[in-house]
């Protein structure tokens, strides 16, 4: 039966229930699942699945319970599939003596081998006969150079079975704790938005049309109020260059984002160097400096602040004086607290992962502003966090 | 279930895709499960993988007739069932045009109300959901779930003879209510792999040699894993771009700064810049 299935699927946090049990069961009664697993795969995910962010755990859940794979060995296999990727190597030719050492092996010791290599295999190996890596002629990899059977590891792998299927994990790049691409983080931003009825008189307010007109003794009135639109104002404040580079691409998407987002009334975008000083930058390439004062005179508490940054500097950035004009003779971690101070509504967004966040000047950050990791979960609670503020 | 036989009942209905649209089996799974559950069937996707298209090919498929809703920004829940048009009704009163106190001629039904009153059996396609209001889909719940309405103007109830094939699709541009998700079928349309690519292409553009198709598909298929693009090039791109080559008499093509119609395939200029930075320094440099 399949309900022990659906206790595997929720411990993976894929929300299914008692309705779902029962469409299920509905329609294994209808026999559209043709009596295989394969069948059943399908029905179950379109029924039990309902957003493509869960489809990932749906497939692991399906591999581990109708067959047991181990999850732990896909993680690895995860590692693997980089290395195959990045595979840029040259193919070579093999001797008819290395093709007849190759002997044929059948499927199932394959696999066993194989699970045996991916406990043991710790790095990442080209050309070589045993490892799983690539241009090699181990039974595992891919552009392998032998026409013998063997495990392809990466893509184009031609597995049929539901479970194999299942245990490629096509759908893991939806998966929603991972980081985001711009269309992800468009719908992230989306929800950070208010209205409020502002400018043009042109949608026709009926209830006081009618109200209006009856007190007008039945000649018509009517009445217009402007249309609902969105108030909210956002500044997005990237720290660029130095450690920030490897993140340079996944910044720039929420940029995108951002700037793409119609629903914010005004988004405004700077950049800083590490730590903000008593300026901020209009460009990123540190050109138009705006000093913080004229900042916070342009706009008050109602913008929301979103500061990008990995936060990571070193502790004298944080703890020193610049000597510019318009520093006041402040330390960097003053000038981030009255950032804090003046936009009531703001939060910190760390491309890196939260297990570094122990490092010092993280940690004192942290202090300062709400921080959340930079990816899907992360965005969408620092978005949380902004509307409720005040 | 014979193929091409006309369908009459729904009961051992199977979705086999249409002539020109071609599904896989997990779409096909998908469908009927909500044919025989009859419940909504969500349509998620890349764009341009044929959400839409699937309605269309259902209703084909079905025999039965397609009815479109297509939802915007200001679309609200109330327009899908009915419309009372108050305005049209006091002018009527300032003249009177019309016998003003009969209110059922001031109401119209939308999509899901047509749908519910039809004597026969409809296809609904409630296209891109996610454009409307963040509530829209929840107040659509009791309506899609009961398939009745009550209109308050005249107190008369609108029930559907036979429960329409719901047919919903949404860009993902807002989350869907949980509650509303619940009730749906849900499917995710893949990237169709090259093997499905193929067979589309030869629907779409019969005429074209093998050749040409296989050096065109491994030329879009190298675009899409090129990850520093935006967005990228789509089935419906690729089909248009196949009838910009063959209208141009080009029959051969490869992946470099020369490719032929490359504004068919992307369309934002970044994209263009970056393929342009990629693939412009392999050119061979011609004195």
């Amino acid at each position: 039966m399949f309900i022990p299935f659906l206790y595997e699927l929720r411990s993976r946090k894929v929300p299914v229930g008692a309705t779902e049990a029962v469409a299920l069961s509905k329609a294994l009664l209808a026999g559209l699942h043709d009596s295989s697993l394969e069948g059943f795969y399908f029905v179950a995910r379109a029924l039990l699945v309902h957003d493509e962010k869960h489809l990932d755990a749906f497939d692991q859940a399906f591999a581990k319970h109708f067959q047991g794979i181990e999850s732990q060995s896909l993680e690895l296999t995860e590692q693997l599939l980089e290395w195959v990727r990045e595979a840029r190597q040259p193919d070579r030719v093999l001797t008819p003596e290395e093709k007849a050492l190759l002997d044929q092996l059948d499927l199932e010791t394959l696999e066993k081998l194989f699970q045996e290599r991916l406990r043991e295999q710790r790095e990442r190996h080209d050309r070589g006969n045993k490892w799983v890596g690539t241009a090699g002629t181990s039974p595992f990899g891919n552009s392998g150079k032998t026409d013998r059977e063997g495990f392809k590891v990466g893509e184009g792998a031609g597995l049929k079975s539901a479970v194999r299927k299942a245990g490629e994990r096509a759908y893991k790049e939806y998966r929603d704790d991972l980081v985001l691409d711009t269309r992800q983080m468009q719908v992230a931003l989306r929800k950070l938005r208010a209205f409020a009825r502002e400018g043009a008189h042109d949608e026709l307010d009926l209830d006081r049309t009618i109200s209006e007109t009856a007190r007008n003794l039945g000649d018509l009135e009517v009445v217009l109020r402007p249309p609902r639109k969105s108030n909210t104002r956002v500044i997005l404040l990237m720290d660029v260059g130095g450690s920030m580079d490897p993140f340079a691409h996944l910044v720039s998407r929420l940029f995108t984002a951002a700037k793409k987002a119609t629903h914010f009334r005004e988004l405004r975008t700077y950049y800083f160097h590490n730590c903000v000083y008593g300026r901020v930058y209009q460009h990123a390439s540190f050109r138009d400096p705006i000093p913080l004062s004229q900042l916070f005179a342009e706009t008050d508490r109602r913008y929301k602040l979103i500061v990008v940054g990995d936060a990571l500097m070193a502790p004298w950035e944080l703890m020193s004086v610049s000597g510019w004009s318009d520093d006041e003779g402040l330390e960097g971690v003053v000038h981030l607290m009255r950032l804090r101070e003046h936009y009531p509504a703001s939060c910190w967004l760390n491309p890196e992962p939260p297990s570094s966040w122990w490092q010092s000047t993280i940690d004192v950050i942290r202090k300062v502003f709400p921080m959340y990791p930079l990816t899907l979960e992360g965005l969408g609670d620092a978005v949380g966090q902004l509307t409720k503020a005040r | 279930m014979k193929a091409g036989a006309p369908v009459v009942t729904l009961q051992g209905m199977r979705f086999k895709g249409t002539e020109s649209y071609l599904t896989s089996e997990s779409l096909r799974s998908a469908v009927d499960c909500a044919v025989a559950l009859q419940r909504p069937l969500l349509v998620k996707g890349e764009p341009g993988t044929g959400k839409t298209l699937l309605a269309e090919a259902i209703a084909k498929a079905t025999g039965f007739q397609l009815l479109t809703w297509n939802v915007k920004s200001t679309t609200k829940a109330q327009d899908g069932l009915y419309v009372y048009d108050a305005v049209q009704r006091l002018h009527d009163s300032r003249f009177n045009d019309k016998d003003v106190r009969d209110i059922r001629q001031y109401i119209r039904l939308g999509p899901l109300g047509e749908a519910f009153a039809a004597p026969e059996r409809r296809v609904l396609l409630i296209d891109e959901i996610d454009k409307a209001d963040l509530e829209f889909p929840n107040d659509l719940l009791h309506e899609i779930d009961r398939m009745r309405f009550r209109v308050i103007e005249t107190d008369e109830e609108v029930v559907a003879k036979v429960r329409p094939i719901v047919v919903i699709t949404s860009n993902n541009e807002k989350d869907l209510p949980d509650a509303f998700l619940r009730r749906c079928v849900f499917h995710f349309i893949e990237f169709p792999d090259r093997d499905l690519m193929q067979r589309i292409v030869d629907v779409h553009h019969p005429e074209l040699s093998d050749a040409m198709v296989d050096q065109a598909l491994s030329v879009f298929y190298e675009l899409r894993a090129f990850t520093r693009l935006r967005k990228r090039p789509s089935t419906s791109e690729l089909i248009d771009w196949l009838a910009a080559l063959k209208s141009a008499g080009i029959s051969n093509v490869k992946l470099d700064a020369q490719l032929p119609f490359i504004g068919a395939l992307l369309k934002r200029e970044q994209d263009l810049m970056a393929f342009a930075d990629q693939f412009g320094n392999r050119a061979p440099k011609r004195a």
